[in-house]
């Protein structure tokens, strides 16, 4: 009997996995893209700039847009659960993770129908060109000498994206997450100026924020948290390589449903984004906005979030930011 | 280096870049004029149209907002007392009690022409020094950036004080106690939001000033109808006539605020806001009794200098960003996107990798100032004409776009009810004769002095020791100090004088 019903049970698994995979597309002549902040900040352009390529490249014939902020997102999340909006995505972004484990909000990103992710930014260490770090081994003996005499600077608050990046990287020293002498700005430009000033050592952000300065050679990066090295800058070692092993971070931005949307329209939704990657007019949106393509659907963009939501919990959890 | 110049200007000089100045300029002072919509609204606008043309004419497009953008807000703080961006808000200290004076006409004119010598001046020393000011604007650290706010705020409380100084010193306390409400920068943490989801982001600046200036001033004007009612006279209230020894009285201001407007605009983590408030403090030091007292009761000077100062600071917000690619402020952030999307990478070389870009940018400046004057200079009996709605028409549409205004950026009914609680209380605490402007400069260097000091003491391991470790820093900090006590030392001089 109970072997049966497992039977039964892993049927239905493998066919539904076998649907998620090649499921039957609802039709879709319009999307509402809820934003969980104000105009003009990050998750704002996201969703206007992935609509503006959908309707400009013919895909959707009508993308609306409403901005909803409060409380780092939770209005929107309780907004979209609550309605159950049929034709609704919510944009959103690694934060999530974070503030659910902080209990920002009580909602995780396992309330909502993860759809997919378009695009993302992978995390890196800087230093100013004239530092003597010339790799990442000589930060990191230093940092296992004395890691309160290297401060790392980023451009979000503690226990944000770019703090938990310098605590992986100096697990690669052996060093506690909570001795890392992590010092916060209010924005990646300003992270950056702190660096080129000299009041920090090194610099924990994302690649699309600092690699025109690398061009200029104003800074060095050190490593990359991708697991593999970038066809741009083959020469750049991942920090898997240079010695961080555990340092892999991807900061991405996607799109959630509600937990109520019927499988077929989630899955028009997944249609519609991968239509979009091979796009011009994609092309052009990103190239605008120096975003990088980083497209994950379904169980992948599912297994990236459980990842993710794994990683930080432990660090949080050694920063002693969540209980 | 001339070849350049005379390629951008070129480049500027076409039939369609004066086309696009002009509506560019045009766009951007309506869309400034409206409380809440500032430059950085005004310039996103902009980009769909910008991206599809050349990228100077897409450059002088987006300058000639974002200039418009500027002088449209201190339009509307020097009419109905709502300054929509933090940068104006010194301009109404004086603006507003100008035009209730009845000299509308005259302070728009100033604040024009105050912002075009800004804008002039500062482009030339952009033209001449930007690729050397960018290791400049690199020089400071949290630990300097922390002692120029207390600068700023020191030298501007201070005018404030005239027999009011312990209430002006309460508000600063409660604006620093406000802008503590919301998650915390540095740690991340929520702090005082009542459990409230919705003040987890904090207060809007946007939603305090307006109901603190613009929706208590209606407010007020309602219960008392002759309350700063401006003469009707229409003649005087469209004049832009400005004497000659006003103009030879503003002038000094005018140049100091745009010279110091420019260098600390250059800092990334500086700004318009601090330039403004500093120009003002710096003038009422600068200025002899009799016209100190004029300060906060319509003072040319005290209009002038501000002006010029956040006009000279947005062009110097430039220099970071075309020589490192370093934003200092949103707007330049969406100017820098808007850059990288023509293909154009900024950096120290830039004014050589591409000479027509990088002076169409200088150029465009000039330009955009220029037209902006002559386009407005015409247009101000026309603007000054709204104060002579009459006031049953005239306060319902403050109130309205007040609302409006804050609704269209946070979307969240909330902030309707919050701005309500703090438009009831100003009314209460103005008829106490408790000033406002200290209020709303307390909230917005709050969160930049604790910002930058916790930063700093989180760089010196919880050690105060920057303040002698850092030279720049202790200087800053003693000036901060002399201009806190010098009021006190000249009247005790004064004193011992007489005795």
């Amino acid at each position: 009997m109970y072997v049966k019903k497992l039977l039964v049970g892993l049927f239905c698994v493998s066919t539904f996995a076998a649907f998620a995979k090649e499921c039957t597309p609802g039709t879709l002549d319009n999307t509402h893209f809820l934003i969980p902040g104000g105009a003009g900040g990050g998750w704002d352009r996201t969703a206007r700039g992935v609509g503006e390529a959908l309707v400009r490249s013919n895909i959707l014939d009508l993308a609306t847009y409403e901005n909803m902020s409060g409380g780092g997102g939770a209005r929107a999340i309780a907004h979209l659960i609550e309605t159950g909006a049929p034709r609704t995505l919510m944009v959103n972004s690694t934060p999530i993770v974070v503030r659910s484990l902080q209990g920002v909000f009580p909602q995780t990103f396992r309330d909502l129908t993860p759809v997919a992710s378009v695009i993302g930014d992978y995390s890196v260490i800087a230093v100013r060109s004239q530092s003597r770090y010339e790799d990442l081994h000589g930060l990191l003996s230093d940092l296992g000498n004395n890691p309160r005499g290297i401060p790392v600077a980023g451009g979000s608050v503690s226990g944000g994206t770019d703090h938990i990046f310098a605590a992986l990287i100096a697990r690669g020293a052996g060093v506690d997450a909570r001795a890392v002498k992590y010092i916060p700005y209010d924005a990646g430009g300003k992270a950056m100026a702190g660096l080129l000033s000299g009041e920090v050592a090194a610099l924990s952000s994302g690649f699309g924020e600092v690699v025109d300065l690398v061009h200029q050679g104003w800074v060095r990066l050190l490593c990359i948290a991708s697991s593999s090295r970038l066809p741009d800058l083959p020469e750049l070692p991942t920090c898997k390589e240079a010695g961080a092993p555990e340092a892999l971070f991807v900061n991405w931005r996607g799109f959630f449903a509600a937990p109520s949307v019927p499988g077929e329209t989630i899955c028009a939704w997944q249609q519609m984004l991968a239509d979009l990657q091979t796009t011009r007019e994609w092309e052009e949106v990103r190239e605008r906005y120096g975003w990088v393509e980083l497209h994950h659907e379904g169980p992948d963009f599912m297994a990236l979030l459980t990842e993710q939501e794994h990683t930080l919990r432990r660090l949080l959890n050694e920063l002693e930011l969540i209980e | 280096m001339f070849e350049g110049v005379s390629a951008g200007f070129a480049a500027a000089f076409s039939i369609a870049n004066i086309g696009y100045l002009i509506v560019g300029c045009s766009a951007g002072t309506l869309i400034g004029m409206i409380p809440g919509l500032g430059p950085m609204t005004a310039i996103a606008l902009m980009i769909p149209l910008a991206s599809t043309l050349e990228p100077a004419s897409g450059i002088i497009l987006m300058a000639a907002v974002y200039y418009g953008a500027i002088f449209g807000g201190s339009t509307s703080s020097i009419l109905i007392n709502a300054p929509g961006v933090a940068s104006t808000v010194a301009s109404s200290f004086d603006g507003f009690p100008l035009s209730q004076q009845g000299h509308a006409g005259k302070a728009l004119a100033v604040a024009a022409l105050s912002s075009f010598s800004g804008g002039i001046i500062a482009a030339l020393m952009l033209l001449v020094s930007a690729p050397l000011l960018a290791n400049l604007a690199l020089s400071f650290h949290s630990s300097d950036y922390f002692a120029l706010i207390v600068l700023g705020l020191v030298s501007v409380a201070a005018f404030t004080g005239r027999g009011e100084l312990r209430k002006a010193l309460l508000m600063t306390i409660l604006g620093l106690m406000l802008s503590t409400v919301g998650t915390d920068q540095t740690q991340g943490i929520p702090r005082f939001t009542l459990g409230l989801v919705d003040l987890i982001d904090g207060i809007s600046f946007l939603l305090l000033v307006m109901a603190t200036f613009a929706i208590s001033e209606a407010l007020l004007a309602i219960m008392d109808p002759a309350r700063g009612r401006p003469d009707q006279d229409t003649k005087k209230l469209t004049s832009l006539k400005v004497s000659k020894k006003e103009l030879k009285d503003i002038t000094p201001p005018v140049l100091r605020s745009s010279l110091s407007g420019f260098f600390v605009g250059l800092l990334p983590g500086a700004g318009a806001t601090i330039a403004s408030f500093l120009a003002y403090g710096t003038e009422q030091r600068f200025a002899n009794k009799e016209a100190r007292d004029q300060f906060g009761r319509g003072s040319l000077r005290g209009l002038a200098a501000p002006e010029s100062a956040n006009n000279a600071a947005a062009t110097g917000s430039f220099v970071p960003m075309l020589t490192l690619g370093i934003p200092g402020s949103g707007t330049t952030a969406i100017m820098l996107g808007a850059l990288i999307a023509y293909g154009i990478q900024p950096g120290p070389m830039l004014y050589i990798s591409e000479p027509v870009v990088f002076w169409a940018v200088i150029v465009s400046m000039w330009l955009g100032n220029t037209v902006l004057l002559v386009l407005n200079l015409p247009l101000i009996p026309y603007i000054a004409r709204l104060l002579t709605v009459p006031r049953t028409a005239l306060l319902p549409m403050i109130l309205f776009f007040s609302l409006i205004g804050v609704y269209l950026v946070s979307f969240n009914t909330f902030d309707i009810f919050l701005m309500t609680l703090f438009a009831f209380c100003a009314v209460l605490l103005r008829t106490c004769g408790f000033p406002m402007a200290p209020l709303i400069l307390g909230f917005i260097m709050g969160g930049m002095i604790e910002e930058n000091l916790r930063r700093a003491l989180l760089l010196y391991d919880d050690s105060w020791s920057f303040i002698w470790e850092r030279p720049s820093t202790g200087t800053i900090l003693l000036l901060a100090f002399a201009v806190l006590v010098w009021p006190g030392v000249q009247s005790l001089r004064e004193r011992l004088k007489a005795q």
